[in-house]
């Protein structure tokens, strides 16, 4: 019987596919990442069933898991007039600077009183003034202003994207333009603290709300 | 590292002619991999696929000094009550009743929890008026007999039929966000219709540390 020869090959070998490869799942995963704003602090949203898409005009309260509040809004033109009517209403002065900073942040967390220092503070040292978030108790309710200003700003500025939009498409409905209510809370924070926000919009007669949720698949648990 | 293999390669000749080098065109890719592979791996576990969703619940409104409750509307047939702790679910039927009243028995609290066995059976059982009209529907609508809407319209009527399930939810100062969405998420998956958080009487938070004990 003759010997089997074994061929000597390179040991190098032709990489070119997993190249390839490796490339195209590298496109596809920086397409489809969207790039987000990190916000202050981490939230861990629930879970559930719901497929709502996130509306286009919105304003969102966060509850973190230590109770703390965080207010934010969705457009840079609803940032401006909100926060021209809370210096009218607080009697309170922002530098050029600060107010640059103030439409830069994904949202805003303290009180009004500490709000230029939050603004001045490097990201990192944020934290600081953040103390327990935008006051909500009855006497001070920081929130109810912000809440209150974002909504009946949200009309005006809703009204104009509507317009916007319209050209394009003139299917669209004007109420998906409204100013929606969403409350981002944490798994861990207490529905108690949450509630208190809860109560704050339905003082300023705003019942519907939306919670954030994560989508889980029917019947996962 | 990236050598160019060269081994074919000629160098000058005899009569010292000049002749192209012959490079084989092969590269290594090695770092090349390395570099795709580091990429991938980055994007891999900083890319999040699922947007945040949202969950829309309607609260009651205030009621304002001036509202006068009408008793007969304040009935219902078909209710429950679902008290909420941390990641525990008690729920009782009907009115509440502090001591027993007209015969029937002080309320106490029962027990369940969010699995498929607890809480989801128990909506199914309760809020058979509703779920039963809904199958025909589908299948009406799955045969082209009606449209989504018509369908929509048939099962909220169904929702807000004075036999189908009303829900109170109510939570002590322990309950989480998540135990909350939780249950409003099973209301949502057994078609509830009236769903409403309220606020949590003193009676009831003391059955609720009894039973937490």
């Amino acid at each position: 019987m003759p010997k089997i020869k074994i061929p000597k090959s390179s040991p190098s070998i032709d990489m070119t596919p997993m190249v390839d490869l490796a490339f195209l799942l590298v496109t596809f995963f920086m397409l489809s990442a969207k790039t987000r704003v990190a916000d202050i602090v981490e939230i861990d949203t629930p879970y559930s069933v719901e497929d709502k898409e996130f509306p286009k005009n919105y304003i969102v309260v966060t509850v973190d898991k230590n109770g703390r509040k965080f207010f934010s809004m969705n457009s840079v033109e609803l940032k401006t007039a909100v926060l021209a009517d809370m210096q009218k209403q607080y009697k309170f002065q922002l530098t050029n600077q600060q107010m640059e900073s103030y439409l830069k942040i994904p949202s805003i967390g303290c009180e009004i009183k500490n709000l230029p220092g939050y603004l001045d503070a490097k990201e990192s040292d944020r934290n600081k003034y953040i103390g327990i978030g935008i006051p909500t108790d009855s006497t001070n309710n920081q929130l109810k202003s912000w809440i209150d200003f974002s909504n009946k700003r949200g009309l005006t500025v809703g009204k104009d994207m509507y317009d916007k939009d319209f050209e394009k498409n003139p299917e669209i409905q004007v109420s998906d333009y409204k100013p929606k209510f969403i409350l981002k809370a944490d798994n861990e924070a207490l529905y108690l603290q949450a509630k208190d926000v809860i109560e704050t919009f339905r003082d300023l007669e705003l019942t519907n709300l939306n919670f954030v949720t994560s989508l889980q698949m029917k019947g996962e648990k | 590292m990236a050598q160019i293999d060269d081994s074919g390669g000629g160098g000058h000749d005899k009569k010292g002619k000049k002749r192209a080098k012959k490079s084989s065109t092969h590269v290594d890719m090695t770092p090349l991999v390395d570099l795709a592979f580091l990429l991938l791996t980055f994007f891999v576990l900083t890319s999040t696929f699922s947007d945040p969703k949202v969950m829309s619940l309607t609260y009651p409104a205030k009621p304002k000094p001036d509202d006068v409750i009408d008793p007969d509307k304040a009935k219902v047939n078909n209710a429950i009550t679902f008290l909420l702790s941390k990641d525990k679910i008690y729920y009782y039927e009907g009115a509440f009743k502090k001591e027993p009243t007209d015969g029937m028995p002080a309320t106490t609290l029962k027990e369940t929890d969010f699995s498929a066995d607890g809480v989801r059976k128990l909506l199914i059982e309760k809020n058979s008026y509703v779920l039963n009209r809904k199958v025909p529907l589908l299948g009406d609508l799955k045969a082209g007999k009606i449209t989504d809407d018509q369908m929509k319209e048939e099962l909220s009527k169904a929702k807000g039929n004075k036999d189908a399930l009303k829900v109170l939810i109510k939570t002590n100062d322990k309950a989480t966000c998540r135990n909350f969405i939780d249950l409003i998420d099973e209301l949502k998956i057994n078609d509830i219709g009236v769903m409403a958080p309220v606020d949590l009487l003193k009676s009831e938070e003391d059955l609720i540390n009894a039973k937490d004990k």
